[in-house]
């Protein structure tokens, strides 16, 4: 085995792209593209001999890095990996290439800018995946703002300048919050070093605060009702290629946080609080379903749909403290977490995969109406085949991706408590009702226009980054094993993590 | 009696003096033609000055002339920063100055006086060099803002400069006698000692209150701060820049020697005061530079805002909070020459580039200067991977440890007014389009304002990875 430093490559080989990107200059678009498509590549190649690497059994943190950052206050640059980050920086290498080969004629102002920032962005992410230092956390965390803020607001829609605004205002407020609460911290530690953190006996009154300085910035991000309000305006604003990245990678940072955070550093007040958390993941499954229902614009629908389904995945993080405390079922919070997770990845998959959809219809018309389309089953047939089978993972059919995450953190509801279950649950309805009636309304019926009926038939670079997102929505549905066994020791050692009490 | 090696100790500002007199005589035989000569000797002037302060620093704290100058690792921080970010002021002022027939020799030679006042005063080993630092660094500079005498306007900034520096030095020197009143000595470490066993403790405490007022006044801390945004609008555009960057650091060293090295037995009577200018400062700074349309309006109250956070480090009145302020402050240096170098660059004749509209579409004519622009205002902003972002969180962590956890959110909730503004200024020059019949904005082709220009902004980024050397060198300074 090779002692090299795999995590930092992972995390600076797509910087480094990015700088040479730009250098290429504006004049040689084709050779920005090329060269990012090359740079993801060998970073998604990169991530499959670090997934070599992982030991599978173990579900510790692994490939670690520690070196000396800022001596005068106590932090380091400590990167490493668990099952579940494995996965998730997996999802964004992978992802990346996707929107990387998405946007590769759409994108023609500013090329090597736009591509630049995809590089900086995909880096920056695999940074939060890896950071075991909370100040390195919080670095890589704040640092995604700076790329996405001009993604939106260089190739955004028109009122790009609004959305881009107050998506950068909200997700700062939200994480500076969380900054006193890293501060706060280390003033009672002396130590930004997440193990410690973690083994630290922190008061009740202590975890209260801390859990809400953490809810505040998590909850933006993830995002929660009721500080979700900016997702729809920067979805329906930013790019294709933002919008993929937004919904597949950026969401999941949110929760991603609850797992490093909230629930094992403040265990006794997650629990203390865990209704809180429930309620409002219930309320966005069952409100925010209702409220995609109703949108016209169908990159709105997709983004408030996405709202709901982070609602699972809150969900599954915090009913574990209703079943592991209330009645030691240590299988069943397991499977809670567990579920959460792959509900992260397939909502990674699936929203993709939907934007994506949605780029290449907006291509063709140039607007997001859902009334602007329709019939397209006869003028885009191998589209349409894409669409429906997405649609109804979004909805959770089995043998699709979405089915396993939401079958998993409604069976540990309901053993947690019938009537969780229950409402959540309902949320399969509202999510197969506004699935298929967009369905129905784009895919079947007649052409609303002479363009509508006109479209072009998918190029085949479209269909190829359609079709991986098939592949991996399928396989995950059809086999997701290898992707619980990858995480199963690592939510184990989590959720036991979780059981112990810091106080008393 | 003076010993060769008092003479020796304070080498670096003996030798700035000889070099200042003689920058002042150079230029008087040269031809107007040959200034260049000037602004390369004054160069050359000031690099040799950094090597003297570097080369000859100690491990412990050296005293000259009976305790009246201190040199220490605080001092040699201080002085090297001002210096290079004299000589970076000097580099990105010269094609400004050209254009508008400023390119004078008093530039130089005032500003290296300038220069050597706030070396005497970071210093201080005792009031009277305080007071004589002060005076020599802000008498040159009430000069320099009227540089332009055809200027209304700069004219006007010094005015108002001169007469409220004027009030802020007579308060400072009355707080002193008040407090000579009340110790009887002038030396700041006798002070320090007479401060607890004093038996005028109300005088020394009425005296403390005109320190802190004058040193509000020399960080233009609200409410001392009226004259800031007139000084930095009425200013020419390269000593608005110094005026944002040295004085600051001066006022830094001001606050330690006089607040800590003289009356820290009283710190836990300024210490309150500090965190309520620290307050004030940060809601109106961060409130009123969001309805400034004049870019060097806004980068005035954004540096009022930035001193409160200077003043959350100087709250905890212990070696880390010091270091803290003292990183802050070198960092602000470094950032908001970056910000005035773009301003610098950008602006030509009959055209300031003062207003943020100026900026419109920046990003079309040269990627590269709004890309180092947009790093200066995120640096500014506190966003990470920059260096702003660790200065801040060392301030905050300061601010908490001193048990102002309250005031730590104050700046929390003040930093994110504050970004607005900054991203108003990253948004205009990415996201918005010129304005019809503008004409084009190009930087300027000079090459050495080119190339420090771009590695002091990329420096904000690569110095994360340094920070910690920079932090050990602030820590040494107090440990």
């Amino acid at each position: 085995m090779s002692n090299w430093p795999i995590l930092s490559v992972l995390i600076w080989f797509p910087c480094l792209g990015a700088i040479i990107v730009l250098l290429a200059g504006s004049a040689r678009p084709h050779l920005a593209r090329w060269l990012t498509l090359a740079f993801s590549v060998i970073t998604f190649a990169l991530s499959l001999v670090m997934l070599t690497q992982y030991q599978i059994g173990d579900g510790g943190f692994q490939l670690q890095e520690n070196l000396r950052w800022i001596p005068g206050i106590n932090t380091s640059y400590h990167l490493g990996v668990d099952g579940i980050a494995v996965a998730l920086i997996v999802l964004t290498t992978f992802t990346s290439i996707l929107v990387i080969g998405g946007a590769w004629q759409v994108i023609k102002d500013k090329v090597h800018q736009y591509m630049a920032a995809m590089l900086v962005l995909e880096g920056l992410l695999i940074g939060v995946f890896c950071a075991m230092d909370a100040l390195l956390f919080y670095l890589f965390f704040e640092a995604i703002l700076i790329p996405m803020f001009f993604l939106i607001g260089i190739w955004g829609g028109p009122r790009r300048v609004y959305a881009t605004l107050k998506f950068f205002i909200y997700t700062f407020f939200g994480s500076i919050f969380f900054l006193i609460g890293l501060l706060y911290m280390y003033h009672r530690t002396g130590s930004f070093d997440l193990a410690t953190l973690w083994a630290f006996p922190f008061t009740m009154r202590e975890q209260s605060w801390l859990f809400f300085s953490f809810l505040i910035a998590f909850a933006v991000k993830t995002p929660m009702v009721p500080v979700h309000t900016w997702l729809p305006d920067a979805h329906v604003e930013a790019p294709t290629g933002g919008s993929v990245i937004l919904a597949a990678i950026m969401l999941k940072v949110g929760t991603y946080g609850f797992i490093r955070f909230s629930l094992p550093i403040v265990p006794d007040a997650s629990q203390h609080f865990a209704w809180l958390i429930i309620l409002l993941s219930l309320i966005a499954i069952i409100y925010i379903g209702y409220v995609a229902l109703v949108q016209p614009d169908m990159k709105k629908l997709v983004a408030y749909s996405s709202i709901a389904h982070m609602g699972f995945v809150t969900l599954g993080l915090f009913i574990v403290y209703m079943l592991a405390r209330g009645q030691h079922d240590v299988q069943t919070a397991q499977l809670g977490v567990q579920g959460a997770v792959v509900q992260m990845v397939s909502h990674g998959f699936v929203s993709g995969a939907l934007f994506t959809c949605i780029g290449v219809m907006y291509d063709r018309l140039h607007t997001r109406e859902i009334a602007a389309y329709g019939g397209l089953a006869k003028v885009m047939p191998w589209f349409a085949a894409f669409w429906v089978l997405f649609a109804m993972a979004n909805c959770g059919l089995p043998f699709t991706s979405g089915f396993v995450g939401e079958f998993m953190v409604i069976l540990s509801a309901f053993i947690a408590n019938p009537w969780i279950a229950l409402f959540a649950a309902f949320s399969l309805i509202i999510g197969a009702a506004y699935t298929l009636w967009l369905v129905k309304r784009i895919v079947w019926g007649a052409a609303p226009s002479k363009e509508a009926a006109a479209m072009p038939k998918l190029t085949a670079r479209e269909g190829w980054v359609l079709t991986a997102f098939a592949v991996a929505v399928l396989a995950m549905g059809v086999y997701p094993w290898p992707l619980m066994h990858l995480m199963d020791s690592s939510v184990a050692q989590l959720v036991t993590h979780l059981m112990t009490s810091k106080i008393g | 009696m003076i010993s060769l090696n008092d003479l020796l100790v304070i080498l670096p500002e003996l030798y700035l003096t000889a070099a200042a007199c003689l920058v002042l005589l150079f230029d008087v035989f040269i031809k107007d033609d040959q200034r260049d000569a000037t602004h390369w000797v004054a160069i050359i002037v000031m690099l040799v000055g950094i090597f003297l302060v570097i080369h000859g620093q100690t491990s412990q704290t050296v005293t000259a002339f009976g305790g009246m100058f201190v040199r220490d690792h605080m001092a040699e921080i201080l002085k090297v920063t001002v210096l290079i970010a004299t000589v970076l002021m000097f580099v990105m002022a010269r094609p400004w100055l050209k254009d508008r027939q400023l390119f004078l020799g008093e530039f130089y030679s005032l500003s290296i006086f300038s220069v050597l006042g706030v070396m005497f005063l970071v210093s201080a080993g005792s009031l009277i060099t305080v007071y004589l630092g002060l005076e020599l660094f802000t008498l040159p500079a009430f000069a320099l803002v009227a540089l332009n005498r055809e200027s209304k306007l700069s004219s006007e900034a010094a005015i108002k400069f001169f007469v409220l520096g004027a009030l802020a030095s007579g308060l400072l020197l009355f707080g002193m006698s008040l407090i000579y009143g009340a110790t009887g000595t002038l030396d700041l470490q006798a002070i320090f000692a007479a401060a607890g066993t004093t038996a005028h403790p109300h005088l020394l405490q009425f005296g403390l209150v005109f320190l802190v007022v004058g040193i509000g006044f020399e960080f233009g801390a609200v409410p001392f701060h009226m004259w800031l945004p007139d000084v930095y609008e009425g200013a020419p555009t390269p000593i608005a820049m110094y005026i944002s960057a040295v004085p600051k650091l001066a006022a830094v060293g001001l606050a330690y020697r006089l607040l800590e090295v003289g009356l820290g037995p009283l710190a836990h009577d300024w210490r309150m005061m500090l965190a309520i200018m620290a307050a004030l400062s940060l809601v109106v700074g961060n409130v009123v530079a969001i309805a400034q349309a004049n870019l060097k309006r806004m980068l005035a109250y954004s540096t009022i805002s930035h001193m409160g956070f200077v003043f959350l480090g100087l709250a905890n009145p212990t070696p880390e909070g010091y270091s803290s302020a003292l990183f802050y402050a070198v960092c602000f240096a470094l950032m908001e020459t970056v910000a005035f170098g773009v301003i610098l660059a950008l602006a030509r004749k009959g055209f300031e580039c003062e207003m943020i509209d100026d900026l419109k579409g920046l990003n079309r004519r040269s990627p590269w200067f709004a890309g180092m622009m947009a790093i200066s205002m995120f640096s500014l902003a506190g966003i990470p991977p920059l260096w702003g972002f660790a200065a801040k969180v060392l301030v905050l962590k300061a601010a908490i440890d001193g048990g102002m956890l309250w005031l730590a959110i104050v700046a929390i909730i003040c930093s994110i007014i504050g970004l607005f503004y900054y991203l108003r200024v990253v948004k205009v020059m990415y996201f918005d389009v010129p304005a019809e019949g503008v004409e084009p904005l190009a930087p300027k082709s000079d090459f050495t304002l080119r190339w420090l220009l771009s590695i002091n902004a990329l420096g904000l980024i690569a110095m994360i990875g340094f920070s910690g050397v920079l932090y050990a060198w602030c820590q040494a300074a107090f440990g």
